[in-house]
C-alpha cells in the first residue's frame, strides 16, 4: 500500500548507469495494484528503460487519467512530477505539458478503458498532433476498478469472469495510431520484458509520437478461460515480429536489410535503433505494410508484438507549430510583452 | 389620425440596418458608423445576427449618440430596409415621425408602408444593374450606393467617408477609386432626386476625444498577449471564436522571435472544448500561462476539468463570452447567464473567481490581470464578457500599459529556494496562512520539490489520503484562499447619487453603459440611486456594506433568474426581499429605457400613499 514508504537504504554495490543512478533511484511508491498485475511488469520495464537510457529522472514528466494503469506512475520515478487527471484527458494534459515545456520527457500512461472509450477523441488527437511523447497503454481488455466490465479493447467473443458474452468488435489502438499517423507504434506484452524495455527506451528516444500498445493481463478479472487477454492466451498466441535492442552510437542508421541481420533505424535525435529481424518480409518503416501485417495477423487471431512502424524522419508538433526553442515556461514580460509603444500604434489603429 | 412630424435630431438618433446575411452589407454597415465617428461624434453600434452562415435576416444598429451614451437606446428612427423577408416587421419597429430608406426599384403597395413615417426610396437595384455587369459587383456595390445615399440625407461629409476607404484599401487604387465612385454614384443620386438633408442630421462635433473603437474579443485577446499568455486552445463556439482568431492575430504580429522567426506562443485548436482546457490545463501545470474562450455549451463541457483545476490548484484562464441558454439556446444573442454556472462549476464544493470587464478597454486590463490572479491564487479565473462587449465595436478610452509592469508569477519554489536549510517543501502547505501554497515545475530539482497532481483526496504533502480531517483541512484552506482573492481582484466601484437617497442599485459588465445613462433618465423623474459596479467575485466587503447602507437594492442583470443577486444573496447571507431584481433577458443588449422604466416604475410605486395610512 501506499502509505508503506519503501526503505531508503541502497545497498552500495548496486550497479550504476552513466548519470551515477541506480535502479532504486527510478522507483516510485510501492504498488497498490494486485500482485502479479501486469501493470507492474510495465513499470518495471519503463524503471529498466530510464536507467538504461540514463535519463535525470526529474527531467521526466509522467501524466496519467483514470484506472489502474493511470495510477501506475506512481510506481515509478519518485523524484518526477506525475499528473494524475481525469478519466480518459490524459492526451490533453500531456498535450498542454508539452507544449509549455518541450525540453522535458513526457511519459503519457493511460489503459483500454481510459484511451479506447472515454478518452478515445483524446488519444487520436494527440497522435495525429505529433505530440513528443511516449504513450503507453497498459491494455488489458477490461474495467479492474469497477470489478471486470468489458472495455472497448476486449475481443468480440471473449468472454467476462461473470461469463458474460462480449458481443461488440474490438478497438485495435495499434491499428488506429498507424492510421493517424504516429510515427512510432510498436505493440509488446507485460511479460516480455526482453522486448519491451527496449521498445520504451526507443520510445523515449523518439521525436514524435510513440505509442506502444502493452498487452497487459488483469490478474483479477480478465485472466481466465474464454479471456483473449490472458496470460496463457496471449503466449500461446504471440507472434514476435523482430528483436530490438537500443544502441546510442553515432554511426547512421541504415534500413534496407535482409531477413536474419541487423535492422537500423535511424531516429529523429540521432539515436540509433538496432532491430533483429525475424519475420524476413517485414519493414518497419513501411505504415502501409504494417497496417496490412497487422490486419492479416488479427484475422488469425494473433498478436503481433514488436515495433510495427517507425518514422526515422520523424517531427514534432512543436515543428509544426514553428515554436522557438527555448521553452515557453521561461519566457517573461520581457520576452512577451510588446510594451507601450506597440499599444500606442494599436491604439491609433482604432480610431 | 394626426399628421406626425418628422423627426428633427441632429447627432442624436438611431440607423438600424436589416440586411440579409451573407449579402456582405457588413463591412459596408460599420463604415457608416466610422464615418460618423470621424466627424467627431460618438457611436454606438450593434450587430443582430441569425445563428446561420447566409441568408437569414441580420441586422446592424448605429446609435448616433452626441452625448455619448454607449449603452443600445431602444427604437429606430431611420431603418435602411435591404432584406424583404423582415420587411413588415423593420417598418413597424420605426418610431413615429420616423425614416424608411428602402431599394424603389419595384414598385412596392401603399398598403407595406406607414402614414406615421417618412419613405425615402432609392433605385438601388436599378443603378448597379445599370452600372455593373458582374453580380457580385451588383451586390457589393450596392452597399456603398445605399451608403452614398444616406451620406446625402444626414449631411455628412463625404471627404471623411473616402478617407476611410484610402485607408482600407492603402495600395490597392482599383478598389479604392471603384468604392469612391460607388459612393459617389449613391450621393450624387440622392442629391439630384431627394430633399436633403433630413432631419436626422450629423454635425461636426469634438466628443470622441482619444476614445478608440474596438470590439471586446480582440481587446481581451490583446489583453492576453500583454498579459504573458503563451499557450492558447481554443474550440470554435459563437460568440466566442473572434478571441482566439484575434490572439492568433496579434500574436503574429508582435510574438515572434527578431532572430529565429520562430513562434514564442503556441496555439492549438482544440477537438473539442474538453480538450482544450485540458491543454490549458496541462501547460498552466508546467508553468506557462494558457487561456481558453468560450461560451456557455462550452463551460458546460470544460466543468470536469473546471473542478480539477479548483482541487488540484492549477492556475487557469477561461474567457467566456456569454450568450443566451440553457443548451444551444440563442447562440447569437447576448446574456449574462453563466454567472451560477461559472461561480460553482463542477461538482463538490468549487467556487472560482469571476472578473466581469465593462467594455473593451476593460476586457483588456481584466484579461492581462487574470494571467497574474491565476497564478497567485493556482485556480482557475473565469473572465465574464458576453456577445454585447464581444462582438460589437465599443468606444473606451485609449488601452494602458506599465511598461515596468512585471508578471507576477505566484508562489512558484526554485531549486535554490528547495536547497535553503530548513525550507519544507509541502505543495497543499499553507506557509503563510493566506491558504494559497507554494509549487514547484517540473524538471526543477532532481530530488526535491517534486510531487503528484491528483484531483483524489491527498495530504499537505500531496500523499493520497482519504482520512476525512486531512481531507477537510484541505478543504478549509480553499475556502481561505478563496477569502484571500476577496482583496486581490477588482473593487467594486461606488458613485453617491445627486442628493441623498436610501436606495441603490448594483450592476455590473456589459449593462454599464446602459446603466450610466439610465440614472440620468431617473434623476429627471425624480428618482435618486447610489450605485455600485461590481467587477468580481469573490464579492468585496464593500457589497455588503452598500447594500446595508441602504433600505433595498436593485440588481439589475441579463437573465432570467436573477444569478448574480442569487451569488450575492449566497455569499453574503443577505435577505433576498432586500435585493429588487431587474431581469432583462431576450437576448438584445439592455437599454437605459428598459432600467429606467423598471427601475421608475418601482420607485414611483413606493411614492403611493397607502390608503389606510391616508386617511389615519
Amino acid at each position: 500500500m501506499t502509505y508503506i514508504a519503501k526503505p531508503k537504504f541502497q545497498h552500495p554495490g548496486l550497479p550504476k548507469n552513466d548519470l551515477g543512478y541506480t535502479h532504486r533511484d527510478y522507483e516510485g511508491k510501492v504498488s497498490t495494484l494486485c500482485a502479479g498485475c501486469g501493470h507492474d511488469s510495465i513499470t518495471a520495464s519503463i524503471i529498466e528503460a530510464c536507467y538504461e537510457l540514463s535519463i535525470e529522472p526529474h527531467r521526466v514528466a509522467k501524466i496519467s487519467g483514470i484506472g489502474c494503469s493511470s495510477k501506475t506512475p506512481d510506481y515509478f520515478l519518485g523524484n518526477s512530477h506525475g499528473f494524475n487527471s481525469v478519466h480518459g484527458r490524459m492526451p490533453s494534459v500531456l498535450t498542454g505539458a508539452n507544449l509549455a515545456n518541450r525540453d522535458l520527457i513526457y511519459l503519457g500512461v493511460s489503459g483500454d478503458g481510459d484511451s479506447a472509450s472515454i478518452g478515445f477523441g483524446q488519444f487520436a488527437h494527440s497522435i495525429r498532433r505529433g505530440v513528443n511523447m511516449t504513450y503507453i497503454v497498459e491494455n488489458n481488455g477490461v474495467y479492474g476498478l469497477t470489478k471486470g466490465q468489458f472495455s472497448a479493447t476486449a475481443d468480440r467473443g471473449s468472454k467476462s469472469k461473470k461469463g458474460v458474452m462480449n458481443t461488440d468488435n474490438a478497438i485495435d489502438l495499434v491499428a488506429i495510431a498507424l492510421q493517424l499517423g504516429a510515427t512510432f507504434v510498436a505493440r509488446s506484452f507485460s511479460g516480455d520484458k526482453t522486448q519491451l524495455v527496449p521498445l520504451i527506451a526507443a520510445a523515449i528516444r523518439h521525436k514524435g509520437a510513440s505509442f506502444i500498445d502493452v498487452i497487459s493481463p488483469c490478474i483479477a478479472f480478465n485472466n481466465h478461460a474464454g479471456s483473449t487477454k490472458s496470460f496463457d492466451y496471449v503466449r500461446e498466441h504471440n507472434d514476435a515480429v523482430n528483436r530490438l535492442d537500443v544502441i546510442t552510437g553515432r554511426d547512421p542508421i541504415t534500413v534496407d536489410y535482409a531477413p536474419g541481420s541487423v535492422q537500423v533505424v535511424e531516429q529523429h535525435d540521432g539515436t540509433r535503433l538496432a532491430l533483429r529481424k525475424i519475420d524476413a518480409d517485414y519493414d518497419p518503416n513501411d505504415r502501409l505494410a504494417a497496417m496490412t501485417f497487422l490486419q492479416k495477423h488479427a484475422a488469425k487471431g494473433q498478436v503481433v508484438t514488436g515495433l510495427l512502424y517507425v518514422d526515422p524522419d520523424s517531427e514534432d508538433m512543436h515543428a509544426h507549430l514553428d515554436t522557438i526553442e527555448r521553452p515557453l515556461n521561461t519566457l517573461d514580460a520581457g520576452d512577451l510583452c510588446p510594451g507601450t509603444s506597440a499599444l500606442e500604434k494599436i491604439n491609433a489603429s482604432l480610431r | 389620425m394626426s399628421v406626425q412630424s418628422p423627426i428633427s435630431s441632429v447627432n442624436d438618433f438611431v440607423v438600424r440596418f436589416a440586411n440579409v446575411n451573407g449579402s456582405g452589407s457588413a463591412s459596408a454597415n460599420e463604415l457608416f458608423a466610422r464615418s460618423i465617428l470621424r466627424h467627431g461624434v460618438p457611436v454606438s453600434p450593434r450587430n443582430i445576427f441569425p445563428s446561420n452562415i447566409q441568408g437569414l435576416p441580420t441586422w446592424y444598429e448605429v446609435r448616433v449618440t452626441e452625448d455619448g451614451h454607449l449603452g443600445a437606446r431602444g427604437g429606430v428612427d431611420m431603418m435602411v430596409a435591404m432584406n424583404p423577408q423582415t420587411w413588415d416587421k423593420d417598418v413597424a419597429s420605426i418610431e413615429p415621425g420616423g425614416y424608411l430608406f428602402y431599394d424603389s426599384t419595384k414598385p412596392m403597395p401603399s398598403s407595406k408602408f406607414r402614414a406615421d413615417i417618412t419613405v425615402i426610396g432609392v433605385p438601388l437595384t436599378a443603378i448597379t444593374n445599370s452600372t455593373y455587369t458582374d453580380p457580385r459587383q451588383r451586390q457589393l456595390f450596392k452597399n456603398i450606393i445605399y451608403l452614398g445615399a444616406l451620406c446625402a440625407l444626414l449631411d455628412m461629409d463625404p471627404k471623411l467617408t473616402e478617407q476611410l476607404f484610402s485607408e482600407q484599401y492603402k495600395g490597392k487604387e482599383k478598389l479604392l477609386s471603384s468604392n469612391v465612385h460607388a459612393l459617389a454614384l449613391g450621393r450624387d443620386w440622392a442629391l439630384q432626386n431627394l430633399k436633403c438633408p433630413i432631419g436626422l442630421r450629423v454635425k461636426k462635433a469634438d466628443k470622441v476625444g482619444d476614445r478608440i473603437f474596438m470590439e471586446g474579443n480582440s481587446a481581451a485577446a490583446l489583453g492576453a498577449v500583454y498579459g504573458g499568455a503563451t499557450v492558447c486552445a481554443w474550440y470554435p463556439i459563437t460568440p466566442s471564436s473572434s478571441v482566439a482568431e484575434a490572439f492568433t492575430s496579434h500574436c503574429k504580429k508582435l510574438r515572434h522571435d527578431p532572430e529565429t522567426g520562430k513562434a514564442k506562443y503556441a496555439i492549438v485548436q482544440g477537438e473539442d472544448e474538453l480538450a482544450s482546457i485540458g491543454i490549458v490545463i496541462g501547460a498552466s501545470w508546467n508553468g506557462a500561462r494558457a487561456f481558453t474562450a468560450t461560451s456557455g455549451p462550452g463551460i458546460s463541457l470544460m466543468t470536469e476539468f473546471i473542478g480539477l483545476s479548483y482541487f488540484a490548484e492549477i492556475p487557469a484562464v477561461i474567457m467566456n463570452i456569454q450568450r443566451a441558454g440553457p443548451s444551444t439556446g440563442m447562440p447569437t444573442r447576448t446574456q449574462q447567464c453563466d454567472i451560477i454556472a461559472c461561480a460553482y462549476a463542477s461538482h463538490g464544493d468549487t467556487k472560482h473567481v469571476l472578473l466581469f470587464p465593462e467594455d473593451p478597454a476593460e476586457a483588456f486590463e481584466f484579461a492581462a490581470q487574470s494571467f497574474d490572479l491565476a497564478e497567485r491564487l493556482q485556480t482557475m479565473i473565469f473572465l465574464m464578457l458576453d456577445l454585447d462587449i464581444g462582438m460589437n465595436h465599443r468606444l473606451c478610452r485609449p488601452l494602458k500599459w506599465d511598461d515596468a509592469r512585471q508578471y507576477d508569477r505566484g508562489k512558484v519554489m526554485t531549486a535554490e529556494m528547495l536547497d535553503e536549510p530548513g525550507r519544507d517543501f509541502g505543495r497543499y502547505l499553507d506557509v503563510d496562512g493566506d491558504g494559497i501554497p507554494y509549487r514547484t515545475y517540473p524538471g526543477t530539482h532532481p530530488t526535491k520539490g517534486s510531487f503528484f497532481t491528483r484531483g483524489t483526496s491527498r495530504d499537505r504533502y500531496a500523499r493520497y489520503s482519504e482520512e476525512g480531517a486531512v481531507y477537510a483541512d484541505n478543504m478549509q484552506r480553499l475556502v481561505r484562499k478563496f477569502e484571500t482573492a476577496q482583496d486581490m481582484v477588482p473593487r467594486p466601484l461606488q458613485a453617491n447619487a445627486a442628493k441623498p437617497t436610501k436606495y441603490g442599485v448594483i450592476y455590473f459588465g456589459s449593462t454599464s453603459p446602459a446603466m450610466d445613462e439610465a440614472i440620468g433618465l431617473l434623476e429627471a423623474r425624480g428618482h435618486q440611486l447610489d450605485r455600485m459596479r461590481i467587477r468580481a467575485f469573490p464579492f468585496h466587503s464593500s457589497v455588503a456594506s452598500f447594500i446595508a447602507d441602504h433600505d433595498f437594492v436593485y440588481v439589475v442583470e441579463q437573465n432570467r433568474d436573477g444569478q448574480l443577486r442569487s451569488l450575492i444573496v449566497n455569499e453574503n447571507g443577505i435577505d433576498p426581499v432586500r435585493l429588487v431584481p431587474i431581469l432583462h433577458y431576450d437576448g438584445t443588449p439592455i437599454t437605459a429605457r428598459f432600467i429606467a422604466n423598471a427601475i421608475g416604475d418601482h420607485q414611483d410605486h413606493l411614492k403611493v400613499t397607502p390608503l389606510r395610512k391616508a386617511v389615519s
